[in-house]
């Protein structure tokens, strides 16, 4: 089937959004082609011959009927379809590895809670945030400054960073790689250069990549990094908790 | 069927083309000048300007996006540009052009007022307007630049800390008076639209147009005092040390948002509505036939209005905060009654006489302009498809073939109601000419930045990675904004060329409306005599009594005669 500009990604849900996205793709094409193809009937079928007065028909109630019911059953259909997907997309199963992503002007902070792993960096430096491949990854997202956006293609995803609001989803890589992501929410001068990359790697290889940072330097940075963080998120952040239970 | 043919009834006793008003002329009329035709006139002329200087920043942000890592604007300039382009676009044309320029003008003739219900008001609407136009583009003479967070302002990024300039306040303050042009000028459409019709002007006998305008006045009624508040909070919250968007003293960022959308929802459809009332006369009067399900879509109008207060949230999914399901199936039913419109404006010319002049061929350009915007927009009301493409080029390939489409029906506009304004007829061929740029112009310009969204690209960037293929498809969408350019040259020196040429006449287009019943331009009071008003064309039962509207089944009766002589 084609894939209509779109493409699946590697996570499980970005899977199936791709899915929806055909669905939906079809039924555009469909009803979009429909309509192009009467329109252009009207229009050269029905050109101007002459002066003649055409009947001067106003209602014709069954097919007014007709085309008000049909889109009301294929509207009900598309909706049915998103929030079979929706709440897969949105679903947070238990899992161990966490990562709370920290945005703000204009870089990305990595915290692994419960490890001294810690990854930090601005705009083109492009910090890689590395995750277990066929794991779930809990993501606690927050911001420190504005609205940002974490946006990775491959996922088929994005989610705002908003100060004050811990955001949570959780990501299900199926394979393995280097994946491109960015802030896609404006936040200022240098937007346009906010990177980061997510590097999906084994379980060996994500617990190696952990245990790098059990030495002196990784502890003493982690355990200044996440007083930072909390003291930057302890502005109100506390009482705001109840705010994400739409989004879960 | 004789009744129709009774003598039209006479409001005032003297000839034709004697004008009994005798006010100043010149630049003293235009500036004291309380007459609907005048002020909107000044409209016209303001809000296309608006669009001209609009369509220059859009001209540079497509330049820049020419090569990855551009240089004709530096990355502050560029965020100035896409957010005056956004707010010059939205705010003071589309909007103004649409309900101040030639709703001013053609709403009161549509129903046979003699000027809008508070005349007075309507001159300051159009102060207000200009004023706030004036304010919010003066930004780009301020030291710290034009506001520059983006035409929704979103908070916190609008604070006083991160967009400290006095350009921000500047666009804060334009955008307040304009608001209050937008309010003023809807309680006079309605009150207009309310008292002032003419005898036998029931509701049910009102052209789609005025129609239209009163559902988006009552929508601005409900929507702009909303954004206005917020807007003074956001105000307070830069200048007067309240927290009302900001976490550091308790307040909520995603607040703005829901207030902004609250708002930008409806606006949506207040820009929309009008321009689809516009499209609905063209094509009816372009196919000799009358609108096709009249009624059905009055309540298509009326549905849209009232669901477009329940979806502002789809601007939001990505936030986490909102409950899905509910602004999900709100936003996707909203393709109900649009399709409904669709199929009756393809309704309207089936079996029609469909005459391509450059005010029909506008409104096909809007058909199917807005068909490929309606059916994109589907996808954005579904939470897992806007997840990826929200805050991408897909969203902004989306809206802009809404709102390309919206300049097409303001075209048709122009080209229809022109001659009835000013008195003069524009140029067809270069008309013409002028279509072919605009509807390949926008095609080319839309279609790669749907695939450019869909392949992750982010709006808002003054550089890209540079990846080869995103760097075709910009240049291809900037060739596409380029013939826009070019097309509204063409629409520029057809206004040139055709100053005082192509005399009109009342009825160039053998209309059906009652603005055509009357002079081109109107008389300062709008009309002499009135037509016994029977139906919703009553300019059209009046020179074609033998021609009514049918109901399904019923036939053309006996007084019809297949090409009898008008």
């Amino acid at each position: 089937m084609p894939g209509f500009g779109a493409s699946a990604g590697v996570t499980e849900s970005s899977k199936s959004a791709f899915h929806l996205w055909q669905g939906f793709s079809i039924a555009a094409v469909i009803i979009g082609g429909l309509t192009v193809v009467l329109m252009l009937y009207a229009v050269l079928r029905y050109r101007r011959k002459g002066d003649a007065i055409p009947p001067q028909h106003q209602y014709h109630l069954p097919l007014e009927v007709f085309y008000t019911v049909v889109p009301i059953l294929v509207v009900f259909g598309l909706f049915a379809a998103t929030l079979v997907v929706e709440n897969k997309a949105t679903a947070n199963p238990k899992t161990n590895v966490v990562v709370n992503v920290n945005a703000f002007q204009w870089g990305w902070q990595f915290l692994y809670p419960g490890t001294n792993a810690l990854v930090y960096g601005q705009t083109t430096a492009s910090p890689v945030m590395e995750i277990p491949v066929n794991t779930n990854v809990h993501i606690n997202l927050t911001s420190t400054d504005v609205i940002h956006g974490f946006y990775v293609r491959a996922f088929n995803f994005s989610r705002y960073a908003l100060p004050g609001v811990v955001n949570q989803f959780t990501i299900r890589a199926q394979s393995t790689g280097m994946f491109f992501g960015q802030c896609t929410q404006l936040c200022g001068l240098y937007h346009s250069l906010m990177f980061f990359r997510v590097k999906v790697v084994s379980a060996s290889e994500y617990a190696a990549w952990l245990a790098t940072f059990n030495n002196p330097t990784g502890i003493a940075n982690a355990a200044a990094a996440l007083k930072t963080t909390n003291a930057e998120l302890a502005s109100g952040v506390a009482s705001k908790t109840s705010y994400t239970k739409f989004g879960r | 069927m004789t009744d129709v043919l009774d003598p039209p009834v006479h409001l005032e006793h003297h000839d034709d083309g004697h004008e009994e008003h005798h006010g100043p002329t010149g630049i003293l009329n235009w500036l004291t000048s309380t007459d609907h035709k005048v002020i909107g006139l000044s409209y016209t002329v303001t809000s296309v300007i608006m669009l001209v200087i609009g369509g220059l920043f859009a001209e540079i942000v497509r330049g820049q996006l020419a090569s990855p890592n551009g240089n004709l604007v530096s990355l502050a300039q560029y965020n100035e540009l896409f957010t005056m382009h956004g707010s010059v676009m939205i705010y003071l044309f589309a909007g103004p052009f649409a309900f101040g320029a030639l709703a001013n003008i053609i709403v009161p003739i549509q129903i046979g007022a003699p000027d809008m219900a508070f005349p007075r008001l309507n001159a300051l609407s159009y102060w207000l307007y200009l004023g706030g136009s004036i304010t919010m583009l003066s930004g780009f003479f301020t030291a710290g630049g034009a506001a520059n967070f983006g035409w929704v302002g979103y908070a916190p990024l609008s604070n006083s800390l991160n967009s400290p300039g006095s350009g921000a306040d500047l666009w804060i303050g334009g955008l307040l008076l304009t608001g209050f042009s937008a309010i003023f000028t809807g309680v006079n459409l309605a009150a207009t639209i309310f008292y002032l019709r003419a005898p036998g002007m029931t509701m049910f006998r009102m052209p789609i147009f005025t129609w239209n305008m009163l559902v988006t006045a009552i929508l601005i009624l409900l929507a702009f005092p909303v954004l206005t508040a917020g807007l003074i909070m956001l105000y307070c919250d830069r200048h007067f040390g309240t927290h009302i968007y900001s976490v550091a003293g308790g307040g909520v960022p995603v607040l703005w948002q829901h207030i902004f959308w609250f708002w930008g929802h409806p606006e949506v459809y207040i820009l929309a509505l009008p321009f689809f009332g516009m499209v609905t006369e063209v094509i009816a009067v372009f196919s000799r036939k009358p609108v096709f399900g009249y009624k059905g879509m009055i309540f298509a109008t009326l549905t849209i209005a009232a669901l477009s207060l329940g979806v502002w949230a789809h601007h939001m999914f990505t936030t986490g905060v909102v409950l899905l399901p509910f602004f999900s199936i709100m936003s996707l039913l909203i393709a109900v009654p649009t399709g409904i419109k669709m199929f009756n404006w393809i309704g309207t010319m089936w079996r029609g006489q469909v005459w391509f002049s450059t005010s029909m061929l506008m409104a096909l350009g809007f058909l199917f302009t807005f068909l490929i915007g309606g059916l994109t927009g589907i996808y954005l009301a579904s939470p897992p498809l806007d997840f990826f493409t929200h805050d991408t080029y897909f969203v902004i390939a989306h809206f802009h073939s809404v709102v390309m489409a919206l300049v097409f029906g303001a075209m048709a506009g122009l080209y229809y109601w022109g001659p009835k304004i000013t008195g003069y007829l524009l140029n067809e061929r270069i008309g013409k000419i002028q279509f072919w740029f605009l509807f390949i112009g926008t095609q080319v310009f839309t279609f790669p930045l749907y695939i450019l969204g869909l392949q992750g690209m982010p709006r808002r960037m003054a550089v890209y990675p540079n990846d080869p293929q995103w760097k075709t498809l910009n240049d291809i969408s900037t060739l596409g904004a380029v013939l826009i350019g070019v097309s509204t040259i063409f629409f520029v020196i057809n206004v040139v060329v055709s100053w005082k040429k192509y005399p009109a006449g009342d009825n160039p287009w053998d209309a059906q409306t009652l603005e055509w019943f009357t002079t081109s331009p109107p008389p300062h009071h709008n009309f002499y005599r009135l037509p016994q008003i029977r139906s919703e064309r009553p300019t059209w039962d009046h020179n074609h009594p033998d021609h009514l509207s049918l109901h399904h089944g019923e036939h053309d009766g006996v007084h019809q005669t297949e090409g009898s002589p008008q």
